[in-house]
């Protein structure tokens, strides 16, 4: 029985508050996300700019080290848990995973609605800490024993950060099994998009790790507040036990965090060099054994901290093995954009920009997972830069990346390309500004978390803060240049970058059971029949036999009635 | 009417969704665990030469009802193969955790002072901290 | 969440509107059932995970500390799990076949159940709270689980009530003497006030493996959060209860029913492996 129907747009189909709270629409629900994440992107975004301008001078600059300590918590906190885990899939991903397999919603939309509930619910219960005037200061890795004896308010932060790999584990079990029930009947796996296959690889690990997250914060809930004694030594527990039990999670987390990026940037390298991607089933089999052999390696984190020789040696040598499946999908992406019709606009800045931040992030984590280099290189800032680059540098660019790809679709509106071109290339700049001076500084020594330091790492320290400065006001001119197209950018055509995968058949914005009629399946990657067509503004497709009535003014693709014959 | 990759059609009936379980096998299933738990209590009264062995005579006899419960009330028999593979992985990911938790606790017990801590308990010979 | 085209067709009003048809919804849900399984599944991984930790390092502690809990009640639990267990997958199969009777019966049956086993546990959390068997740094039992007496800090509380009121007593009829109340509050002063007392040893001395509290630390753990989930597979069920009184399930709508059923069965298995780790062994 199919929904699919034609009809206003996803916006209008419904009106007042409580469509929107109360709504099973997943774009609803995607950008309620959305507007979450930005907005804690803000708040994360400021504690980082507080931390940079505290580290311009050595000793205190405009904090003391107690609320230095506070800061890059929440800092860390922030960022990680209420905006990179959740927000490519639960932002973008709630939106466009459907759409792309043609789909009318996903499996669970009222399991989808409580993931949304969840994350607030998190967020408030992080900000309850924030605001109690005794923020947590523990550092966003709640290590023990610290964290069972610290003042601090770290009750909420823990039980807040519990709720939200609730919300995660939800948007995982929902993205599995929509994937697997609700792809279009002609869409066997190998037909589904890369982004796609990256999705479903990231909802396997918030299945299988985020509840040991759940249990761990629970344990260390348990312990502060009954004192059960499982991570306390002096009551006979095991510190480096916390350690095992929080990184059994907070490693395949990572990969959370950029699995989902890879995908965007899969979609969006083919679809901006004009050309079919290079390697579809290796990337595919690469996000898989990603997620899978990301499972293997936690242990990297511990190198120095109380672990075993034995299991060291075990970890390292099994970190190795998990740069290939990432190689894997650089090689491809550069094989794509090889004798590719490249065209730059800002979604495609953004990704030329993630290929070389993710290949220097990825290269970092190697020489950190050398169990010989990392005993130095281990807490100092060589490490903060390393998380940087793929947290950020890749995670947080891929996001910005799928944010500009997919806004026409979403909003039915074309943000100023010039603009966004200028904050696409100021955010890479200020980006490596900030970044690359702290490979130096950690492979000169400076520790971090350090509030103070010794005056020769003070250049460095100054020239990072000037970087995040620029990226911070890039980002925010970017993300103004969103909020305004609202208003101000033109109506967006169905397919303004010529890309095949299903949502480009649908309307900009998507009406609400996402296509008007049930979607023929374009044959993925393939370009040879799209066309731009300078009316519309954007693509559209031109049937196989190529009639003079039919040159480029017809019909829109997403107007098409379902009868029209089609390339299989 | 679209056709999933993954559902069979011509099934507006509503029977043949899944298997309906005979009442012999439910009670069976159920008598079966009831007289293995009776066998787990009584085992435990045996000395079976050393704890290790009453350890592993426990867990198995729990890990052949955990099985019943899984195959016979939990159908997992006529279960789509996809379902199995996925308790599978958890298992193994769970066993994963275990196993390397406990190499590198083993590693570094010699280092670990137990016993010397324990809050409350006043001993009666002065020991070192 | 009912849809008119669903209805036409004669099928549950019950199937959502983004459905091809009613297999369909409940073959998704029972693929999302299973991934919350799993995820169940490494949710309790933890806790074997301590448990199989330590016990490896410090199994004699384990061997002495679960003398202290009662088998009787564990093993009453066990079969009353079981009994549910049998109960839950029987009304799976009465909604599959439209048996409203059985269903109801069945599904009340488990929601008795489900009570009973948290009554029981109620009492066995009361009876170690007042052994002093608690968990981590509370941990201060008095006695062994041969039941001779350790010295503990309850049996100086109630030492110190008792002197108090004599004091109190012996201070209202004649003149107060500072010292003797001030010493009245203090469990020396009572341990060694009245003649005739045996000194129990402490219990170091009675034998008790030292951190025998991380036991305790782990039994209510475990069973705390397994209870935890006991609770809420009552609520679902009481819940299904009530659609089944309204009639809500059909041979082409039993996913809730199955889907609770499936839980229940892994929370009874989390339980038979609980049961002998803690209990038995």
């Amino acid at each position: 029985m199919s929904t699919f129907a034609p009809g206003p747009s996803f916006f209008r189909a419904s009106h007042g508050l409580r469509s929107w709270l109360f709504t099973l629409d997943h774009k609803r629900i995607g950008l309620m996300y959305l507007c979450g994440i930005i907005i804690a992107f803000l708040l994360g975004g400021l504690f980082a700019l507080g931390i940079r301008v505290e580290l311009f001078f050595p000793g205190e600059t405009i904090v003391g080290p107690d609320t230095y300590n506070r800061m890059f918590t929440l800092h860390g906190a922030i960022m990680v848990f209420l905006v990179i885990i959740p927000g490519l899939p639960a932002a973008l991903g709630n939106f466009i995973l459907p759409m792309q397999l043609g789909a009318p919603d996903v499996a669970f939309p009222r399991i989808n609605l409580t993931s949304l509930y969840l994350w607030y619910i998190g967020a408030a219960l992080l900000l309850v800490s924030l605001f109690s005037g005794n923020a947590v200061d523990t550092g966003w890795t709640f290590y023990t024993p610290y964290s069972l004896n610290s003042p601090a308010s770290v009750i909420p932060v823990v039980a807040g950060v519990f709720i939200l790999g609730f919300s995660s584990i939800f948007t995982g079990l929902n993205f599995i099994t929509t994937v697997h029930k609700f792809r279009h009947p002609k869409m066997t796996w190998f037909k589904m998009p890369l982004n796609v296959w990256a999705l479903y690889a990231t909802a396997v690990i918030q299945v299988l790790a985020t509840p040991v997250l759940g249990i761990t914060l629970l344990l260390l809930l348990a312990e502060r507040i009954m004192g059960i004694g499982i991570f306390d030594p002096t009551l006979g527990g095991d510190p480096v036990l916390f350690q095992h039990f929080f990184w059994f999670y907070s490693h395949p987390a990572v990969y959370i965090m950029i699995l989902p990026a890879m995908g965007v940037i899969s979609e969006l390298v083919t679809t901006f060099s004009h050309k079919p991607i290079f390697g579809y089933r290796f990337i595919a089999y690469s996000s898989i054994g990603l997620a899978l052999l990301s499972f293997l390696v936690w242990g990297h984190h511990m190198f120095v901290s109380g672990q075993s020789p034995l299991a060291t040696m075990i970890f390292s040598a099994l970190t190795f093995t998990v740069a290939i499946p990432s190689a894997i999908k650089v090689f491809n992406w550069v094989a794509t954009l090889y004798k590719g019709a490249i065209t730059f606009q800002t979604p495609m800045l953004y990704t030329l920009a993630f290929i070389l931040l993710f290949t220097i992030g990825g290269l970092t984590g190697i020489t950190l997972g050398a169990l010989s280099v990392d005993v130095h290189l281990h807490d100092t800032y060589y490490v903060v830069a390393h998380f940087h680059y793929v947290m950020m540098g890749s995670g947080l660019i891929a996001f910005l990346a799928g944010l500009h790809y997919w806004w026409p679709k979403i909003t039915g509106r074309m943000y100023h390309e010039k603009t966004g071109q200028i904050c696409a290339i100021l955010v890479f700049i200020g980006f490596n500004l900030t970044f690359l001076p702290q490979f130096v500084l950690g492979a000169r020594g400076m520790a971090r978390r350090y509030w103070d330091y010794d005056p020769r790492f003070e250049t460095l320290h100054q020239l990072s803060t000037t970087g995040a400065v620029i990226l911070g006001f890039s980002l925010l001119v970017g993300f103004i240049n969103l909020v305004v197209s609202l208003k101000r950018g033109r109506k967006a055509p169905a397919n303004p970058w010529g890309a095949t995968t299903l949502e480009w058949e649908a309307p900009s914005p998507p009406p609400l059971y996402n296509f008007t009629a049930p979607p023929e399946l374009p044959p993925i990657y393939d370009y040879t029949n799209l066309v731009y067509d300078p009316d519309e503004g954007g693509y559209i497709r031109r049937p196989a036999q190529a009639t003079d009535t039919s040159a480029a003014g017809g019909e829109g693709p997403g107007s098409s009635p379902a009868g029209e014959p089609s390339r299989s | 009417m679209e056709a999933h990759p993954e559902t069979n059609h011509g099934d507006d009936h509503g029977h043949g969704f899944a298997h309906v379980a005979s009442v012999k096998s439910l009670i069976l299933t159920w008598g079966t665990l009831m007289c293995l738990t009776g066998l787990t209590v009584y085992a435990s009264t045996i000395h079976f030469g050393s704890n290790s062995m009453n350890l592993l005579v426990a867990m198995a006899i729990a890990i052949v009802k955990g099985t019943l419960v899984i195959v016979f009330f939990m159908h997992m028999r006529h279960e789509k193969p996809f379902h199995v593979i996925i308790i599978a992985a958890g298992i193994l990911f769970a066993v994963l955790f275990v196993s390397i938790g406990l190499i590198d606790t083993g590693q570094y017990q010699d280092d670990v002072v137990w016993g010397s801590y324990d809050p409350g308990a006043q001993p009666t010979t002065s020991t070192t901290p | 969440m009912s849809h008119s085209a669903h209805e036409d067709s004669g099928q549950s009003p019950f199937i959502a509107h983004h459905y091809d048809n009613a297999r369909h919804q409940f073959e998704a849900g029972k693929l999302g059932i299973w991934l919350f399984l799993v995820t169940e599944i490494l949710f309790f991984s933890g806790l074997f995970v301590a448990y199989i930790i330590y016990r490896y390092h410090h199994p004699e502690m384990f061997e002495y500390a679960n003398r202290y809990l009662s088998v009787k009640a564990g093993a009453i639990n066990t079969c009353v799990l079981i009994i549910s267990s049998l109960t839950a997958a029987w009304a799976v199969r009465a909604a599959q076949l439209r048996q409203r009777k059985t269903l109801i019966t069945c599904l009340a049956i488990t929601v008795v159940c489900a009570f009973a086993f948290l009554g029981i546990k109620a009492k066995e959390y009361a009876h170690k709270f007042h052994m002093g068997t608690y968990w981590g740094e509370d941990f201060d039992p008095c006695e062994t689980p041969d039941l001779t007496p350790i010295d503990c800090a309850e049996r100086h509380e109630g030492h110190e009530a008792a002197a108090g009121k004599a004091e109190a007593t012996a201070a209202a009829d004649t003149t107060a003497k500072p010292g003797a109340e001030a010493a009245a509050g203090t469990g020396e002063a009572a341990a060694t006030a009245k003649p005739g007392e045996v000194k129990l040893p402490d219990r170091v001395a009675a034998g008790v493996p030292p951190h025998t509290s991380y036991f305790f630390s782990l039994y209510f753990g475990m069973t705390g959060l397994h209870g935890i989930h006991v609770l809420i597979g009552a609520g679902v069920f009481i819940w299904l209860l009530i659609r089944a009184i309204k009639g809500h399930f059909s041979p082409d709508y039993f996913g809730p029913v199955e889907y609770a059923a499936l839980y229940w069965h892994l929370v009874d298995i989390i339980w038979i492996f609980l049961f002998p780790l803690l209990y038995l062994i």
